[in-house]
């Protein structure tokens, strides 16, 4: 795509009323190569259903007999595990009361809560020009920190809780901060900073497990003990697990979202991210944007490492990141690396999350297959010429999420 | 302001030859742990015995007993000297030459296992033969990343490489009872998805850590659901592949200690040998190679010789793929036998850090893939005895070196200049 071209239809769109404009861009532009993305994922995923599920094999052998038995094998082995997919997360129907009904939806945004902010980590980082695969780790010292004031300090109600939340933000701060610090200083590449530290993380919190502080007293098995009731993140229903960790996670949507847009701060991390060597010449400094952005990235996934251990879980074990990290780059290139985009991605595989538990308990169809929608759908939303050659339709080169790209040096 | 902005360093000109002062500092902080605490502050009289000769050698040699303390003091004297040697080569203005690195880590490697052994015994050769296994993988994903990156593509997918190759291979090993079929399914699994990595990453021009990062989900999500739906409930159909068996090369496989180790292995192991050596030659020493490394390096410049920089780079990629991929058979076809759910576990992360401290070179590639494999397992093999410090950390040294040589600590690393940029015609 030439640049000349690029400007001309920009120029044009200038001209166009509002209406015509509206649906021209909901027919080309972002909106239709997510959702045609997510269709086209949601298909793969529909094959890959058909082709593991047993009583579809048994009926392909004899297919040339009776073919019809094959397509609604292929048909209720999909539509089962879809339609479960649906009622694990938004709405179950065979529920009499509208509290019950609704239980999927608060799962969804259980699931949502440390995703969305994970994702924020990963989008403020990305929009200063950093890749910041490092939210396990991130995650993982913000549950050490947060989980250490939980069980291991005796405070009042009140302050416990906040305390709490500040010392696990503190700690993803700390592990993000290395990394922006190593960034700034020597040049080393965050990519392979975050990599490593992620593991390093991991084996952090394998080996404190084992300590007679972390441990919970008796246990075997490495497992903390239960954070104090006074630094638990309170529920707003008695019947499902939603706690206020949603309404901090918005919070911090927002407050990414104003950092980004409304502040001279966020204007420097743009402009880093955008050629980091004009904003040097523009007279901002690259590595303090570079430390600041990657301590905040940190904060926000160990927000995420907050909401799982003082919320969902409310105690510390190995797994308690379990590869929230990672699914939170790809809420966050679905989103666009924009807040709010992070905010709806985060919802939708918060759902896909939520439905895979009981798409599997219900048809056995394993939760694995949610792993493979979410990376089609970035997959496909990166590369919109992809998509317009799958669905033959006109989508315009949107200058997505993944079209940016450099080298480790850069 | 414009004070900060000079301090701030030029990553971008990262060639720029500064009188390193952090390979001293580092070398004689590790010095001094290793005087004061694998020496100074080790147990006296106490004996480190290793065991050279296995049963069944043919010549059979007495077990090395060692003082601990006296020897552990030697050997971290001896960091110190190296250490001190490297203080004066940058103050004559000088750079500590690798050579000297190396001599140091191995001293320094050398000191603690002494420490570490004080009391007990270890066989040499099964440690050795432990950490060249737990190497294998680590070696194949170097090379691919190797290949990808020396032609410009960023190879994030190295996990997602091994894992396919494991999976495949021991799919079709079990479907067709054939171990060689395996072998060649594993070939294809990394072709596939290297085919992904590079059709995404060149022909579309998408950003190659995500492609990569996403690739890895995505072979993982396959892998594991199939694993689930048809590989555990069925097993005895899809995933009971034969093992490949030793060979044992003759003659060769009679030296002492390293006999055993290095040529009584399985094939892929011996293929691993050579395809290091056969990418070590051709990169710098064929056609090949510098088309591959120009296109690397300098796109615009090789594009104008004529060479096509991006069918250069598809195929590169595609053959790093293919590696990677042989590779990963080797955690099932070679080791265990059977396929388990995200088997790499991480794998071909640390063979990214391996080709990365290795400084993008095979054979520095292979060294590092060693040592990573060795601190692997001598954490294991420690965890048995009763080590003195908790294994947890010995299994953080691959991660925390490559920070340490990424940050210019040990070192300094530099990455092919186009790494990761796409190159579009203009």
């Amino acid at each position: 795509m030439s640049e000349q071209q690029q400007t001309t239809s920009d120029e044009r769109e200038g001209e166009e009323p509002f209406t015509q404009r509206f649906v021209r861009e909901l027919t080309t532009g972002s909106v239709m190569v997510t959702f045609l993305s997510v269709v086209l994922a949601l298909i793969i995923g529909a094959i890959l259903i058909a082709v593991s599920d047993p009583e579809v094999q048994d009926s392909v052998g004899y297919f040339t007999d009776r073919p019809s038995d094959t397509f609604s094998a292929i048909g209720d082995a999909v539509g089962g595990a879809y339609s479960a997919l649906f009622t694990g997360s938004i709405i179950d129907f065979s529920e009499y009361t509208v509290g019950r009904a609704l239980l999927p939806l608060g799962e969804t945004l259980t699931n949502a809560t440390p995703l969305i902010a994970a994702g924020l980590g990963f989008a403020l980082a990305f929009r200063a020009g950093l890749f910041n695969i490092g939210g396990e780790g991130q995650i993982i010292l913000g549950a050490i920190f947060a989980g250490y004031v939980g069980f291991g300090m005796d405070l009042p109600v009140g302050i416990h809780l906040v305390l709490g939340v500040a010392a696990g933000m503190l700690g993803g701060a700390l592990w993000g901060g290395i990394v922006g610090f190593l960034k700034a200083r020597t040049g080393a590449h965050e990519v392979i900073v975050t990599i490593m530290l992620n593991y390093i993380a991991r084996f952090l919190i394998a080996y404190l497990l084992t300590t007679s502080v972390f441990q919970r007293a008796g246990a075997s098995n490495p497992v903390s003990p239960q954070v104090h009731d006074s630094a638990v993140l309170p529920t707003f229903f008695d019947s499902s697990r939603l706690h206020l960790g949603f309404i901090l996670v918005f919070a911090a949507a927002a407050g990414v979202w104003w950092l980004l847009s409304r502040s001279t701060v966020g204007f420097e991390f743009r402009a880093v991210g955008a050629n980091p060597h004009a904003a040097r010449t523009a007279g901002m400094s690259v590595a303090r944007a570079y430390i600041l952005v990657m301590v905040l990235a940190g904060a926000l996934a160990g927000l995420a490492g907050v909401a799982q251990v003082l919320g969902t879980e409310r105690y510390l074990t190995s797994g308690i990141s379990s590869g929230i990290g990672f699914d939170a780059i790809t809420v966050a290139l679905l989103g666009r690396a924009n807040p709010w985009g992070t905010v709806a991605a985060g919802l939708l595989f918060g759902a896909l999350r939520a439905g895979a538990v009981t798409m599997q308990a219900s048809t056995g169809t394993s939760v694995d297959i949610i792993l493979v929608i979410q990376s089609l759908i970035v997959l496909f939303i990166a590369a919109p010429p992809l998509v317009r050659t799958v669905f033959r339709v006109r989508v315009r080169d949107t200058g997505g999420v993944g079209a940016r790209s450099m080298g480790w040096g850069s | 302001m414009s004070q900060t902005v000079q301090a701030a360093p030029d990553e971008s000109r990262q060639t720029v030859v500064r009188p390193g002062w952090k390979t001293p500092i580092v070398l004689v902080v590790f010095a001094l742990v290793a005087f004061v605490f694998f020496g100074l502050l080790g147990d006296s009289g106490r004996t480190s015995t290793f065991r050279v000769s296995t049963s069944a050698d043919a010549w059979q040699i007495e077990p090395l007993a060692l003082s601990s303390r006296p020897v552990a003091l030697a050997l971290s004297a001896l960091c110190l000297a190296i250490a001190v040697y490297a203080i004066a080569l940058v103050r004559r203005g000088q750079q500590v030459p690798l050579s000297l690195t190396v001599m140091f880590g191995v001293a320094f490697v050398l000191a603690f296992l002494v420490w570490a052994v004080a009391g007990e015994q270890i066989s040499l050769t099964s440690l050795l033969q432990g950490a060249l296994a737990l190497s294998v993988p680590l070696v194949f994903g170097a090379m691919s990343g190797l290949l990808c990156e020396r032609s410009g593509v960023i190879n994030i997918a190295i996990e997602g490489q091994l894992l396919a190759g494991a999976f495949l291979s021991a799919v079709v090993a079990s479907l067709t009872g054939s171990v060689v079929a395996g072998l060649v399914a594993a070939v294809v699994a990394g072709l596939l998805v290297a085919f992904v990595l590079a059709t995404f990453a060149i022909k579309y021009i998408v950003n190659q850590i995500i492609v990569g990062v996403v690739l890895n989900v995505l072979v993982l999500g396959v892998t594991n659901f199939f694993y689930s739906q048809l590989l555990a409930p069925e097993s005895a159909t899809w995933n009971s592949p034969d093992t490949l068996s030793r060979v044992r090369i003759p003659l060769l496989s009679e030296i002492p200690v390293l006999g055993p180790v290095m040529f009584n292995q399985t094939v892929i192991v011996y293929i691993m040998y050579i395809t290091v050596i056969g990418i070590q030659v051709s990169l710098f020493r064929s056609r090949w190679g510098l088309r591959v490394r120009s296109v690397g390096e300098h796109p615009e410049a090789a594009d104008t010789l004529g060479i096509d920089v991006n069918r250069t780079r598809f195929r590169n990629v595609l053959l790093g793929g293919m590696v990677a991929g042989f590779g990963g058979a080797f955690f099932t076809l070679g080791n265990v036998g059977s396929f388990s759910q995200d088997m790499s576990a991480g794998q071909g992360f640390i063979a990214l850090a391996a080709m990365i401290f290795g400084r993008w070179n095979p054979i520095g590639a292979l060294g590092a893939a060693l040592l990573f494999g060795f601190a692997n397992n001598l954490q294991s093999v420690l965890g048995i005895i009763g080590t003195p410090i908790p294994g947890e950390f010995m299994l953080m040294l691959p991660y925390v070196l490559t920070i340490f040589a990424v940050a210019g600590l040990v070192g300094r690393v530099r990455a092919p200049a186009a790494d990761g940029r796409p190159y579009v015609k203009s």
